[in-house]
Parts: structure tokens; sequence; C-alpha cells
């Protein structure tokens, strides 16, 4: 089965974020008032073929811990399989 | 006479003001292409500045898988000195053959600047002809030089004396002020300012020489050993 991924690379928490910091207060000029906690992160599709979703997910845990992130600095959320079908439908 | 190996990664930018500085001091260098699976018979292994694989993903991040990188951690851990400048630092970084990482400037600025560095330990392959308390002006020239580590390792490398040169004034966010770290063996070194651009006085510095005549001196006493 080819199971479609989806990988959010974001900051660990307590680490500091400039590139979301310059966001943050850029937004009151443009009349967005009230935004907060901005965060820049990346977001990462592909696809994986594995014979079940299980081991798709743990390739893909693999996939971050060794390249997507640097764990020294950053985490990662991964959302895998038929419940994110949608989210990233048109990857294929 | 001993030979420098100057890795070159695709982006690298500064392989041959590298091999310049160091065949300046008298010593011979020679580029390896990062698809090498050997170093050659090398006494010094150094990562150029530049922009390694286009810095996708993070600085570094591709280039620890270059094929050349199994002989850089073999050498590394056969005692050979290793230096890592700029990007060479975050590959290092990244190859996880020095702790903590380099992060986005603090204030999302990218800094281009003459920077007055102070030597924190003459302990380690690119400070042992140096002494500590020695002011060295060098340039700097990153976004992501701000180095970044969790506690515990920071109070290991200071600790350790594992602080090779700190920022007289901190120009990026960098913790304890840090500008170059040494591994446990003091054997692989990187930092984020550029020895090699700064080895002739009509450059307005050459305190680099000291730097990387240091790392000659390394690699020659290992070879006497």
């Amino acid at each position: 089965m080819r199971f479609p991924v989806l990988v959010e690379v974001r900051l660990r928490p307590g680490i500091a974020d400039p590139a979301g910091a310059t966001i943050q207060r850029a937004l009151p000029a443009l009349g967005f008032d009230g935004v907060a906690d901005v965060r820049v992160g990346k977001a990462i599709r592909f696809t994986v073929e594995a014979p079940d979703e299980a081991t798709a997910r743990k390739q893909v845990d693999e996939l971050c811990e060794r390249m997507l992130a640097n764990p020294v600095i950053e985490d990662t959320q991964v959302f895998l399989g038929t419940s994110i079908r949608d989210a990233v439908a048109d990857v294929r | 006479m001993t030979t420098v190996g100057v890795v070159v990664f695709p982006g690298s930018n500064c392989e041959h003001d590298v091999v310049e500085a160091v065949t300046g001091l008298g010593t011979d260098a020679v580029l390896v292409w990062h698809g090498d699976r050997s170093l050659g018979d090398v006494d010094a292994v150094v990562l150029p500045g530049g922009f390694a694989h286009g810095d996708y993903l993070r600085p570094g991040a591709i280039a620890r898988f270059s094929p050349i990188m199994s002989a850089v951690s073999d050498f590394a851990a056969a005692g050979g000195p290793v230096v890592g400048i700029c990007n060479g630092f975050q590959v290092l970084t990244e190859a996880h053959l020095l702790p903590g990482a380099l992060q986005k400037n603090a204030g999302s600025r990218f800094v281009c600047a003459p920077t007055e560095l102070v030597v924190a330990s003459a302990q380690s392959a690119l400070t042992c002809a140096t002494e500590v308390g020695e002011v060295l002006r060098l340039p700097i020239n990153h976004f992501e030089g701000n180095y970044t580590c969790s506690s515990e390792t920071l109070a290991e490398l200071q600790a350790e004396d594992r602080i090779v040169l700190r920022y007289v004034n901190n120009p990026n966010g960098s913790m304890d002020d840090i500008a170059g770290v040494c591994s446990a063996g003091r054997n692989v070194v990187g930092l984020m300012p550029h020895p090699e651009r700064a080895c002739d006085p009509l450059l307005g510095s050459d305190d680099g020489r000291r730097l990387l005549g240091s790392l000659l001196v390394a690699a020659g006493s290992r070879i006497a050993a």
C-alpha cells in the first residue's frame, strides 16, 4: 500500500524563532491585532510504500529522526494514513 | 610536507580560499569531491564554507549523507584533525561530529562583518598554537550561526573546556557567545568565522593564520607521533 504522509517540522518549545517573531511584529501594521504565538516550521509531503500503516509510520518516524528534523532544535508531528488523505489529496 | 584535504560539496564556495590560505602557510592542499569515498593521503581535513547541497532542508542536513562523510568520520575517530568553517561547522553538527546546532541568527539578520574573537581554549586542533585570551579579528558571513544546544550539553562543553572561541560582541545570539567548539577528543573543531579570509594584511587581518597555523601544527604533530 502507498500511504500519503504529511510531516510538520517545528522548532521545539523554548527555541527562539526569529522568523515567527518577525511575522508577528509585522501583523499589527496590517490591521491584524490579537495574533500571537506565531511559529514558523516546515511542511513536508510525500508518499511511502509499506505493507501496513504501522510499518509506514515506523519508517516515517525513522526518516524524521535521521533527516527531516534536527532533534537539537526541532521536533516533528507526523500525519499519515486515511485520516489525512483529504489534507494531502493534491500530492498524487 | 603535510597535506590538507579540502572537501568540496556541490554549493561549497570557500574551498579555493582555504587552499590559498593553507598553501600560503607552506603546506600542500588537495580538493576532495564529496562523492568520493576516500580522503586519500591527507593529514588534516577542512570542510569549507558555502551552501552545501543548497542548504536545502537545513544547512548541512543533506551534506551529512554525502559519501565522503563516512571517511571524514573515520578520520576523526582515528584522531585526525578536522575543521569545519561556517557551513562546514553546520555540516559537522548535523553529522554528530560536534554537539549542538546552528540556528537562525537572533533578529533574523544575515551578518557579514569583521568580528573580534577571543581564544577560550588553546587545547584544540585549531587553537593549539594560540594563547587563551588572545583576540583575533576574523570576518563572519552567515544567516544560521546562532549556536544552540541543550543546557546539559552547554554545561559539558564548559566543564570540559571545549568552547574554543567566543565572540567579544555576540553578533548572532549564540549561547555563551560561542563562535567555535571542539569534540571531546579536541581534534574536531567547528567555527562560524572564516580564518581563510583573514590570512593577508591586505584583507584587513592576517589573524586567520594563527588558527590555520595551529591546524598545521596539529597535523604535523600527528605525523611525528
